[in-house]
């Protein structure tokens, strides 16, 4: 039994541990549960509870039944649609971080370090992804690539946003472990904008995030994926929110075969707030499932989640969106809400709220709407003599706007838009 | 401009216009009176295109195109506009963007140009102090959270900024007060033209003191069954629908 579920992640570790990087930055004890991790449960498969939607074992069997860990090397130019004028540009190419085709850093209050910087036994790395929650954390643990930490110092508030750049480049169907540890410090505030792109052959993308947010201070964050009919990837932000602490993130997925994202924010700072915010539009056969968690481990915060999908074609999107209130957590304010549009006949949308509440004096609430374009409103607008393409066009964006109007940054917020009036 | 021979539709097999014979003529306005139920705001719903209903037999001709060969877009881009009885909200669309996006796909239509931003502008200026919309409301998403007398002027409003050649009210008097009732006729009859026509569906006789009809007809059980002039409404407003009810219900019995 055992053996048969780790077929895949024996196949993934035999082909990619010999070539993988050298993973000193996480301590021996969680390095080695990693690996016992993967090799008895393996990669889940629609079993599995939180995989029912999106069975990886079958798409690794499927689309990775080599995988050569043959990369190319990019440019300035690859990357370069990739950058944001505004912004501070870092670039991790196949999971490694490139300084070479990063901006040098001129701003005061930021530390930019790759991870092989960190070693032993005191590395942050890991200290708040664990191995024995989930196979593609374990997988990070064990093979991660040489990714990138930040750290914004205490009391910094940086003026401008900085953009971080995960693009890959296969020669042929591959895996990468791109991780970023990102930390700021009390009092400080900072915007990251956490960019997803392939300009190679088929990859598979295990990327993992850490993001620790202490006293006081905010971190607003966008992930935008835009990986490309020929990426599969899974995406896990472990997120730690201190007292009196803002967490903002906007995930924004555009493309990508197959999209898990795995959004888990421990609340563990009273008086903090977090917001979380999802928009995907699917198309032919893609899948992208969003799963989120709010842990209220402490009384008094307020947690929000707001995912728009509008699936199309064949395609299948998902929302699993869990809170979690402790039984210490009183006082907790959590509201969740999932609005979805079918567009076509054969598009599916799995939706669940899953609240777990064991306080007792607690606002939480949840809703979920699914249904098709509002037939009424294309009428009206067909009636001013608005054709059913244009009209259709408003409407979808109409729908849109509500998550992208929460990005900040114009130049993103435009490439956005266009980007998604060729989906609409 | 408009003639509706023998008109039938149905919704859901049930037949609601029963025959409907109606000619407007270029600078006319008609009025079509009726009770409840009678098939005033299905006709106004088959002449825009709403596809719900049915049309089981006749014809409308409009500037003598089949009018019911045309998607409801394509009707609209022709010169035919409805003001709803319903105006719908629409949430982030905004009025603005929803306006251009409609002249600009009539334009087209017309084989124009769009229209400069700076000429929409002045136009957009222009029909609000027609209609004394508040600036605020064309800024605002589509008819969200308006008043019922805000989202009948903006059905005037859009009237105005698109200048059609047919336009059908659709009990825009419903649920409005004298003011807004005074501020809706006035943009009719300052719109009214010899080139244009209008088609004033309505239950009460109070908006034709300020619309002023050519023509009076009273629909009822899908026919009309009465044509007349503007003393016609006062009759009818006088009298009340019983009598016609009765009168019919009699001789059809």
């Amino acid at each position: 039994m055992i053996a048969e579920r780790s077929i895949t992640a024996q196949k993934i570790i035999e082909s990619i541990s010999g070539k993988a990087n050298k993973v000193g930055f996480i301590n021996d004890t969680e390095l080695t549960g990693a690996l016992q991790y993967l090799e008895t449960k393996g990669i889940p498969t629609n079993k599995h509870e939180d995989y029912k939607y999106c069975n990886m074992d079958a798409v690794f069997k499927k689309e990775f039944k080599e995988i050569v860990q043959e990369f190319n090397e990019l440019s300035n130019a690859d990357v370069k649609p990739y950058k944001l004028d505004e912004a501070i540009n870092l670039v991790v190419v196949n999971g490694n971080y490139a300084e070479h085709l990063s901006d040098k850093i001129i701003v005061k209050g930021i530390t930019i370090k790759d991870l092989n910087h960190f070693t032993g036994k005191n590395s942050p790395i890991a200290s708040t992804a664990k191995s024995n929650t989930d196979a593609f954390v374990a997988l990070s643990n064990a093979f991660s690539g040489n990714g990138i930490a930040l750290k914004v110092d205490k009391d910094n508030v940086i003026p401008m946003p900085i953009n971080i750049i995960y693009i890959n480049s296969a020669k042929n169907s591959s895996l990468v472990n791109p991780r970023s540890f990102i930390h700021v410090m009390p009092n400080a505030e900072v915007t990251i904008t956490e960019r997803f792109a392939n300009v190679g052959k088929k990859i598979f993308s295990n990327f993992l995030s850490e993001k620790v947010v202490e006293e006081n201070a905010k971190l607003t964050s966008y992930t935008i994926q835009e990986e490309g009919a020929e990426s599969f990837s899974v995406n896990t932000n472990q997120v730690k929110v201190g007292k009196y602490a803002t967490y903002d993130n906007t995930t924004i997925t555009l493309s990508g075969q197959v999209v898990r994202n795995n959004h888990n924010v421990v609340i563990a700072g009273e008086n903090s707030v977090s917001h979380l915010n999802g928009l995907f539009l699917t198309h032919d056969t893609q899948l992208v499932d969003n799963h989120t968690l709010m842990d209220h481990q402490v009384p008094n915060c307020e947690s929000n989640e707001l995912y728009k999908g509008a699936i199309n074609g064949k395609s299948t999107g998902v929302f699993n969106g869990k809170i979690y209130v402790r039984k210490d957590a009183q006082k907790t304010n959590a509201y969740q809400s999932s609005k979805n549009i079918l567009l076509s006949d054969d598009g599916t949308i799995n939706t669940k709220p899953q609240l777990e509440i064991y306080a007792n004096d607690v606002k939480c609430s949840h809703g979920t709407s699914t249904g098709k374009i509002d037939e009424n409103a294309l009428f009206y607008l067909k009636a001013r003599g608005i054709g059913e393409e244009n009209a259709r066009k408003l409407l979808l964006a109409a729908f849109a706007n509500e998550v992208v109007d929460k990005i900040e940054i114009e130049s993103l917020k435009a490439h956005l838009e266009t980007q998604l009036n060729k989906l609409y | 401009m408009i003639s509706i021979k023998n008109l039938h539709a149905s919704i859901n097999g049930k037949e609601i216009l029963k025959g409907i014979n109606l000619e407007v003529k270029a600078g006319e306005i008609h009025a079509i009176m009726g009770p409840n139920g009678s098939g005033k705001s299905t006709l106004s719903s088959v002449l825009a295109g709403r596809e719900d209903y049915e049309v089981t037999e006749g014809s409308v001709t409009f500037e003598g195109k089949d009018l019911l060969e045309m998607s409801p877009e394509d009707r609209a881009r022709e010169g035919l506009f409805l003001a709803f009885q319903y105006p719908i909200e629409i949430p982030g669309v905004s009025n603005v963007n929803f306006l251009k996006t409609a002249i600009n796909e009539i334009r087209a239509h017309k084989g124009q140009d769009p229209m400069e931003a700076k000429d929409f502008l002045a136009l957009l200026k222009d029909k609000q102090k027609l209609v004394e919309l508040d600036a605020k409301l064309t800024n605002r998403s589509v008819n969200e959270g308006f008043s019922g007398g805000e989202k009948k002027r903006n059905e005037i409003f859009q009237m105005a900024i698109l200048e059609p050649k047919l336009a059908i009210l659709d009990e825009t008097d419903s649920g409005l007060d004298i003011d807004a009732l005074r501020v809706v006729a006035n943009g009719v009859n300052k719109l009214r033209s010899k080139n244009n026509a209008f088609i004033v569906i309505t239950h009460y006789q109070r908006l034709l003191d300020h619309i002023v009809p050519d023509f009076v007809h009273i629909l009822y059980n899908g026919k009309i069954v009465k044509s007349g002039t503007k003393e016609l409404a006062l009759e009818l407003e006088a009298k009340g629908y019983d009598e016609i009810k009765h009168q019919f219900e009699k001789t059809e019995g």
